[in-house]
Order: structure tokens, then sequence, then C-alpha cells
């Protein structure tokens, strides 16, 4: 049963004098109110970073993959290296809303909406990147494997890049249901508040019919159990099966079994840096204040200061492990990162990833919003640099007269400013029309995390220990 | 599909709710439904539900995506499109554990989801009756189906459980296809059902 009672000393979750009602009309609010002049603009330059990554793909398809600088050396550049970082990216949310509901963590309730609408659009801008890089993309289907016409020719199912096809469909999958679980029960609260026709319908078929009958909220708490149970292991799996496309082939760097680790904590890191990013502006847009805190912002830094510790742990792991594996191939690929052409993209990585994060340990810098804007910044490029540096690997072959340098042509860049187009655009969108908090979940943890109710808690504090069990015990 | 008569009373707080519920079963009124803005833990028990069974149901669309996964890719790599991959085995099992894995948990999610909506009679373009239109806000709903002869003293007896208000509705038990912002369209879409019972 629910304990009905937190002590004082945990920090309030909800800010403010908030009763239920008061909850659903904060939430509500942005969906319901004209949209404002700074989100219009942010939609609009949203949509012409869309329309020339739109571009820039079909310059690449009526052209060929010979308009990006990829050569027969570097045959990986920036296009693999921004799925890597996107898919990286989206961990967050669902560790958020997964793991940290099986660990019964109170504050995800504040962000874990927006941080798994997050996850669900750095997959799909994620998925382009590989889909493009095919070339003849009309034939993108062939990875699936279906009963054919083409004799009975199946595609490799131990190849780590088919992996990639199944664990990434996988994981868009599980986490849009997973997302639009938790939206049905809110989306019915709006719909039973809309003043408007258009408003009524839309979030009536949106709501599938939800009416918050006993029974089917029992049933709902089982699916998002289960579903959190099947999306921990499923969170972990997509960035180890991302690194085996790297850790699988024989190139001198990549061939290690340190990869799945490593990159499972670069991608929390770099996601929760994205889900800062995200959420210090919309809690100031959308006004949003008492219900993503300080508090709430501290903890997220916590979590990246673990993981950044972790990379930072990784990167000289590997370091050492080529020194004391002796092996000739393996050593020059480290000094090379270190030294080599690339020597500044590991720098800037080491710099952003290892060095910058440290700073969370004073309370006063993770509890500062412009601190954390800025950092979470940094975050990001720092690991965007991780997986450059990681690929780059590449510049250096067993073929002296094949070495080569690598810089990215326009529609490469076009490409990346694109994906940062869809990304915001549904970001935009999800931010006008859906509750970008989880309405239900945080009226479930009103009464023990709110700030209005911790000052009854008062009372229960000064109980002796007998009464208090007593209590409990009998309640409800 | 049948129109029932309920007498629902709106309760304005979880604890006055839990205690109303247990006067009620306890005075012998069978309770249709209970409606609430969010997950209250403990009112199944409280209302005496069973645990639900949905889990069973994910382990064996799980257990199915394994099958599949590990069926097909047996059968296509030993049989139907055997392949010599660098002198490998045919059946190379730990190379073939990410994808059962990833196809575990996609039959898995999927089918619970689908089973969930199922079970609970939702999907798009659902409608069904909202007795009070705060009860996905901040207010909690009991409805008891009542009749003609009883209605009153259910009603009486519900204003005796702390409840913020009560009424007698007339409503669909079940659920309609139908536009949300469309008071009447029960009426209009079950027009010709209707005629034939006259």
């Amino acid at each position: 049963m629910h304990l009905k009672y937190e002590s004082y000393v945990r920090e309030a979750l909800v800010d403010g004098k908030k009763d239920y009602h008061q909850v659903t009309e904060d939430i509500c609010a942005p969906i319901e109110n004209k949209p404002t002049k700074l989100w219009r603009l942010g939609f609009l330059i949203s949509l012409s970073l869309l329309g020339f990554g739109v571009f820039s793909i079909a310059w690449e398809v009526w052209l060929g993959t010979g308009v990006w600088n990829l050569n027969r050396t570097i045959g990986w550049g920036w296009d693999i290296t921004n799925f890597v970082w996107w898919v990286g990216i989206g961990h967050a949310g669902t560790l958020i809303s997964a793991i940290l509901l099986l660990f019964r963590q109170g504050w995800r309730t504040g962000v874990n909406r927006a941080a798994e609408a997050m996850t669900i659009f750095a997959v799909m801008c994620a998925g382009q990147f590989p889909i493009w890089h095919m070339g003849r993309v009309w034939d993108a289907f062939f990875v699936l494997p279906y009963g054919n016409s083409r004799g009975p020719l199946w595609p490799n199912f131990v190849s780590p890049l088919l992996w990639d096809v199944f664990a990434i469909s996988t994981y868009f999958t599980v986490s849009l249901l997973f997302w639009y679980a938790g939206l049905i029960p809110d989306f019915a609260t709006i719909r039973d508040r809309a003043k408007t026709k258009f408003r009524k319908n839309a979030y009536g078929i949106a709501s599938f019919g939800w009416a918050g009958s006993a029974k089917h909220w029992q049933r709902h708490e089982y699916l998002s159990l289960v579903l959190a149970g099947l999306s921990t292991p499923l969170v972990l799996s997509v960035h180890t099966i991302v690194s085996f496309d790297f850790a699988t082939s024989v190139i001198p760097g990549w061939h290690t079994t340190i990869f799945p680790p490593y990159f499972v904590a670069g991608a929390v890191f770099s996601g929760f840096a994205m889900v800062q990013t995200l959420l210090i502006i919309t809690r100031k847009v959308l006004n949003l204040q008492d219900y993503i805190t300080i508090g709430h912002l501290e903890a997220m830094n916590k979590v990246i200061l673990v993981t950044g510790s972790i990379v930072g742990v990784a990167y000289i792991t590997e370091l050492f492990i080529a020194y004391y594996s002796g092996v000739l191939w393996e050593q020059e690929a480290f000094r090379l990162r270190v030294m080599g052409p690339y020597w500044w993209a590991y720098w800037a990585m080491m710099t952003c990833n290892v060095v910058s994060p440290q700073l969370f340990w004073f309370k006063t810098l993770r509890r500062n919003i412009w601190f954390t804007f800025f950092m979470s910044i940094i975050v990001n490029i720092g690991m965007w640099f991780e997986r450059f540096v990681i690929i780059m690997s590449l510049h250096r072959d067993y073929l002296p007269s094949s070495w080569s340098y690598y810089t990215p042509s326009w529609p490469e860049i076009g490409f990346y400013l694109g994906s940062f187009g869809l990304f915001f655009t549904c970001y935009f969108l999800f931010a006008k029309y859906f509750p970008v908090i989880a309405i239900a979940e945080i009226k479930f943890i009103l009464k023990t995390s709110g700030d209005k109710y911790k000052e009854e808690m008062t009372p229960i504090d000064e109980q002796s220990e007998e009464s208090f069990i007593e209590e409990q015990a009998h309640h409800h | 599909m049948a129109i029932k008569k309920f007498a629902t009373a709106t309760y304005s707080d979880e604890a006055v709710l839990f205690d109303a519920v247990k006067k009620t079963r306890g005075e012998g009124y069978k309770i249709h439904d209970v409606y609430t803005p969010f997950a209250i833990h403990g009112l199944d028990e409280a209302l005496g539900y069973k645990v639900s069974d949905l889990h069973v149901a994910g382990f064996i669309y799980g257990l199915t995506g394994t099958c599949t996964a590990l069926g097909f890719m047996g059968a296509i790599f030993t049989t139907w499109w055997p392949q010599n991959f660098g002198g490998k085995p045919h059946f190379p099992l730990p190379a073939f554990i990410p994808i059962t894995f990833e196809l575990t948990v996609l039959f898995a999610a999927v089918g619970m989801v689908l089973t969930f909506c199922y079970l609970c009679q939702i999907m798009p373009g659902v409608k069904k009756h909202i007795f009070n239109p705060r009860q996905t806000d901040d207010k909690f709903v009991m409805a008891i189906e009542v009749n003609d002869s009883n209605a009153g003293a259910v009603e009486g007896f519900m204003k005796t459980t702390g409840a913020e208000h009560t009424d007698v509705q007339v409503a669909e038990a079940d659920w309609w296809y139908g536009l949300w912002s469309n008071k009447e369209d029960y009426e209009e879409s079950n027009n010709t059902q209707t005629q034939e019972v006259i």
C-alpha cells in the first residue's frame, strides 16, 4: 500500500499551494491558450531547418552518396556520428520513464513525459542517418526479413548492422507504446474540460474513450510496470548493439569489449544533458517551474556527474589497455587519437566529457540554472565529439597510401541541421498540443510530495514511533 | 449495450472515497464502478477486485516472440538459405541472442498494450458515458446501478457517505462509437436498434 507520509526533510517535488484542480489548470494552460510569439518563431525556425535538411537529402539521393566527403578509407563520417549521437540522446528518456519507475524515484513524474517525447523524436532523427546512407534508399526495405520474390534470399541475421535494424525499430515501437499508454488518461482530462468542438473531438479520439474506471487504472498500473520492466533491459541492449557495430569489427580502436558498457553510460550522459537543455527552456516558456523544480534539475545533474565519471574512466581504461595489450596497431590507433591529425577532436571530447562535469561536485553549481544550461550544451558537444573521434579512427588504415583526412561537405552538414529541424519541429508540436507533464502521475504524488501537503506532515513527524506505525497500518 | 439507471456520488478527497467504498460494500450494495482522475493504490483491493493477469499475457507474448525469432532464424540459416559465413556454424546461438531478445520485448510490449485496450474496451473513436466531467480532473465518482423503485433510497444512502454531490443518471453502461462533442449521438447511432426493440 502507498504510504501517505513523506518527511518534510525531503524536498517538495511540486512547489506552490497546489490542489488537484490547480495541477490540471497549470498543465493544460499551454494547450488551451493561443500559441505565443516565441513558439511561432521557434516553430518557424525548426521548419526551415527541416526544409534545408530535406533539400540536402534530396541532393544526396539525386546525385548519390558521392556528394558526401566519404572515401575508401573513411567510409563513415558525420552520418554515422550523428546516428550514434541521436540514439544515445534517446536513452535518457527511457532511463527516466522505466528504470526510475522501477526504483520508485518520485522526481521522475515531473520530467518523464517530456523526456520520453525526446526519446521518440531522437530515435526518429537517428533512424534517418543509416537509411539515407544506404544511397539507393528505395531498396531500404531489403533489410526486412520477409518472404520475398528474390529467391530464397534473406538478410544476414548475424550481422550487427541487422541487429541495429531490429534494436532501433523495437526501441522506437516500445517507447512509443509506453509513452502513449501514459498519455491516454491525460488526453481524457483535456477532453473533459475542452471548450471547443474540435478540441473535444480530437482529444476524444486520442484518449481512446478513457473514463478513469478503477479496474482500468489497476490494469494501467500493471501495464506501466511490465512495460518499464521490458524497457529497462531494452534500453541497455540498444546502445550495446549500436556499440557492436564497432566492437565486432577488426579495426584497431574499435575491437574492444569495453564498448557496450561505455556506450550505454555515454548515452545516458548525453541524454540527460539534452533533457536539461529542453526542460530548462520548457519550464520557463510554459511557466512550469513549480513542477520542474531546481530539485529536479539537481537530481539530473547528479546522474550527469556519475555517468560522466564512468565515461572518463572508460577513456582512460581504453588508453591503458592499448598500452598494456602490447598490440602495435592498437597502440598506434590511440596515439593517433591523442596526438594525430584529429587531436583537436580528442581533446574537445576529453574537456567536455571528463573534466567539465566534475564541476557538478559543487552543490551551488548543481542548483544553478544558467550553469546547468551551459553545461548541458557542453556535454552534448563533448558526446558528439566522442562518436566523431571513434569513427575517425578510420583515417589511418593498414595501407599508408590510403591515409586520408575527412571534412564534411555541405549536404552532410545540411543533413545534420535537418535532423535538428525534425527534432525541434516534433518537440514544438508536442509542447503545444500534448500535456508536457504527466498530469495523473503528478496528482498521484501530490499528497506526499507537494509543498502544500508537506506542512501537514509536521504533526506526523512529531508522533511517537508506536502511534505512527499503528496509524499507518490502519490507513484505509 | 444497455441503457441503465445509476445513482452517483461525487467525492472530493480519496480518503473520504475509501471510507465510502468500505461503507457501501458493507451495506451490501453492488458498486457499478468508481472513477478517479489518477491511479489510487489499494482502491482495487477495497473494491474487492482480483489481481490483473495482464502480466501473464505479457509473458506468453514474450515467449511467442522468442520462439518466432529462434524458429525463423534457425529455419532460414539451416534449411531455407544455408550460407557459409567463414566456416561458422549454421545455428550460431550467441549471434542470434540480440534479435531474439528484441523480438521477445517487441511481441510482449505490443501484445500487452493491445490486450490492455481490449480488456478495457478502449480504442480511437470509442465513447463512454462520463458521470461527472471532473472525474478526470479532481473529483472521485462512485456509481451504483439502480431501478425506479430503489433510486431514491440508494441516493439517500449515498448522501450519508460523505459525498459532495449525488444524483441519479440514465446512461449507457457500455461504450459506443461517437464524437465527444455531440451530446445526442448515442440515440442517433443506435436509432435502428431502438426501433427494433419498440
